[in-house]
């Protein structure tokens, strides 16, 4: 690590040299990954602790005042001070609306990226090094899946789902079957990623020691080889982030996701969507502005972090 | 290496062995008319062409090992030399079932070994051993060197327990000179030197029999590669180790080895011990080769200079392999294989020349 590091018997520990790490030093030196950190650390902080910062329960019907909707936000003429950023159409408070859609939207877009993750690696991971016609049938299979948009999946699971158990029974489980679908849709990307480092990984000698130990073919794939390429995996997890939490927007937005009475932010700006030609904009612009910096504070720490991991520009 | 030769029946061959050798221990390992093919042409549907408007396929193959048969004795370090590409690194990961043979036997201690399950060749992996080339990507740079130390010892001691394993990566650390309390580091962190020295702990964890090295210290720094070599020797005397030895440094192989194998093209052209093989080189090639050593001396005839290139391994020439750039080679050299045959102080040699007693 440095020209020093043998002559002294301290060795050091993790948070040492995550302290002298060039991660740390680079992130010190970029204003813009050290915003896109902040505000993602707040947005993050406001979903988890919705119930407790969000003034109203909006899935609470005992709570939504009809007489209270399209009320606009506080720097508005006719604003209640009670609802900060508006109601919306039903009357529920936009601020709390959007907290509670902030959460689900974030549930989706990381339980998504995971379920991804896991079937895009170790298909990746088995492409990679057991090769031949494992290789052959698990990239067919990815070519397939990339064939069919996010979007045309969703479409023909969600019309499966609410033609054989009904509506009620898609609304009740949205969230995991959006998880599944997005998951399912974009597999390929952690397993093409994977199975190039892995390709390359293999070949090194350290792979062929662990083999002439007689080690199994598993624990070679994930204790030696893995651990090798999670600088790409995490690098296309954020950008995977960001795109998941589009894609459940969009499916929201096409009246596909979640339900209205269960909002997040896509099908929040849906709902208000019909209301934009009547004045009441904010229904539609504030959680679509939450949507569009929630999204791009994820892109902009990907990006930072693809610099940071790029082998050819990394100087550790 | 003939067909003739490759196809007589294993008590003939074992009579033959006896006497060979004239000693009646049997050798640790044994590879029996080895062949290694890689194919170059990719799947069945890109081996389809067009010749002649008649649909064929063609299927083109890389021959880097072309029928050896080796003994490596017990004790010994058996040097394998020859120029790149002619199938000196194969043959050392075939041996180690890091590739399988398109053709061929090997045999460990007796067992032959190169058709079993991973599952059912664990025992053998605990005896034989490999030492890799470049020290720079031979050790997880993920892991610590407790880590990569303790791995095989776990793996092929389940039963010992954590004391005893820590014990057993202290001595081995302690007997290539690494200083035990550097464990929690990582490879990174360590000299080309070092980290070949932690290679080679990593082989001698789980006290292995055999050991085969992937010319282990041709990317080293020159000053580093006789403390590394004293070292293997070292481990040698003390452990009872049997070596194959891969490499292209003749200095080394005069240094090192007991006995001596010149490959050429995936053919050995002549084995045999060490001092005998430099005193009196037999076969053309090596006599090339041999003569190719810079020395000191200046009373020497001038070195031999080969024509041409090494063929292309993809189109092997016919008969024997060197006859393209050999001085002596006549008709028989171009249309007959030559094999190995006996020669006096316990050489074997592959050449129609010595045997027609031309050369």
């Amino acid at each position: 690590m440095r020209e020093n590091a043998m002559s002294d018997t301290i060795v050091p520990g993790r948070w040492a040299r995550f302290r002298d790490s060039y991660l740390l030093y680079s992130f010190k030196r970029d204003l813009v990954a050290q915003v896109s950190l902040v505000l993602f650390a707040m947005l993050i902080f406001a979903a988890v602790f919705a119930p407790w910062l969000a003034p109203a329960n909006p899935y609470d019907l005992a709570q939504i005042d009809i007489m209270a909707s399209e009320l606009p936000p506080f720097w508005i003429d006719g604003a209640d001070p009670q609802y900060l950023m508006g109601t919306d159409a039903q009357g529920r408070d936009l601020l709390s609306t959007i907290l509670y859609g902030l959460r689900v939207s974030l549930i989706i877009g990381f339980g998504a990226v995971l379920m991804q993750a896991a079937i895009g690696v170790s298909f990746g991971l088995m492409a990679g090094y057991l090769g031949g016609r494992v290789d052959a049938f698990l990239m067919r299979l990815a070519d397939i899946q990339l064939s069919f948009s996010t979007l045309m999946v969703a479409i023909i699971v969600g019309a499966l789902v609410k033609a054989i158990f009904g509506g009620a029974t898609f609304s009740e489980y949205a969230v995991p079957l959006l998880v599944l679908i997005i998951g399912l849709a974009e597999w390929p990307q952690y397993a093409r990623t994977v199975r190039a480092s892995v390709l390359a990984e293999r070949s090194k000698e350290y792979v062929d020691a662990a083999r002439v130990m007689g080690l199994k073919s598993r624990r070679i794939m994930f204790r030696h080889i893995l651990p090798n390429t999670l600088s790409p995996i995490f690098v296309i997890s954020t950008v995977q982030v960001a795109n998941a939490i589009i894609s459940e927007a969009a499916l929201s937005f096409l009246g596909l996701g979640m339900p209205e009475t269960h909002p997040s932010l896509g099908s929040l700006i849906k709902s208000g969507f019909d209301y934009i030609q009547s004045g009441s904009w904010w229904i539609t612009l504030i959680p679509g502005a939450v949507l569009v910096i929630l999204v791009l504070v994820i892109n902009l720490l990907g990006d930072w972090l693809r610099d940071v991991l790029n082998p050819r520009l990394y100087k550790g | 290496m003939t067909a003739a030769v490759s196809q007589h029946d294993p008590k003939a061959s074992a009579a033959l062995a006896g006497h060979r050798e004239n000693d009646t221990a049997a050798p640790l390992m044994e590879i029996r008319n080895l062949y290694k093919r890689f194919s170059l042409s990719g799947d069945f549907l890109e081996q389809l062409k067009f010749k002649g408007g008649k649909l064929v396929r063609e299927q083109e193959h890389v021959h880097a090992i072309n029928g050896i048969d080796i003994d490596i004795r017990r004790g010994e370090a058996l040097c394998v030399v020859g120029e790149s590409g002619c199938g000196k690194s194969t043959v050392a990961r075939t041996v180690m079932g890091l590739l399988s043979p398109s053709q061929g036997e090997i045999h460990y201690d007796g067992q032959r070994v190169d058709h079993l399950s991973a599952k059912e060749l664990l025992p053998y992996r605990r005896r034989m051993q490999m030492i890799f080339q470049n020290p720079y990507a031979s050790l997880n740079p993920r892991m610590t060197i407790q880590q990569t130390l303790e791995e095989p010892i776990r793996l092929h001691h389940p039963d010992w327990s954590k004391e005893r394993v820590r014990d057993q990566v202290r001595d081995v650390m302690d007997s290539v000179g690494i200083d035990p309390d550097w464990g929690s580091r990582f490879g990174h962190e360590f000299s080309g030197g070092q980290r070949q020295r932690i290679a080679i702990a990593r082989a001698l964890a789980v006290d292995p029999e055999f050991i085969v090295a992937d010319e282990p210290i041709s990317a080293l720094d020159v000053s580093i590669q006789a403390q590394v070599l004293n070292l293997m020797m070292e481990a040698q005397q003390k452990r009872n180790l049997t070596y194959l030895f891969i490499t292209h440094d003749l200095a080394v192989v005069e240094h090192f080895g007991t006995r001596v194998a010149v490959m050429y093209l995936g053919m050995v052209c002549e084995i045999a011990p060490t001092g005998t093989l430099f005193a009196k080189p037999r076969h053309p090639y090596t006599q090339a080769l041999l003569s190719a050593i810079p020395r000191l001396e200046d009373d020497r005839p001038q070195h031999i200079r080969l024509q041409g290139e090494v063929p292309t391994p993809v189109n092997l020439p016919s008969g024997c392999v060197f006859h393209g750039r050999c001085p002596h080679a006549n008709e028989r050299c171009r249309q007959e294989v030559p094999a190995l045959i006996d020669v006096e102080d316990g050489a074997r040699v592959a050449c129609h020349g010595v045997e027609e007693g031309r050369l």
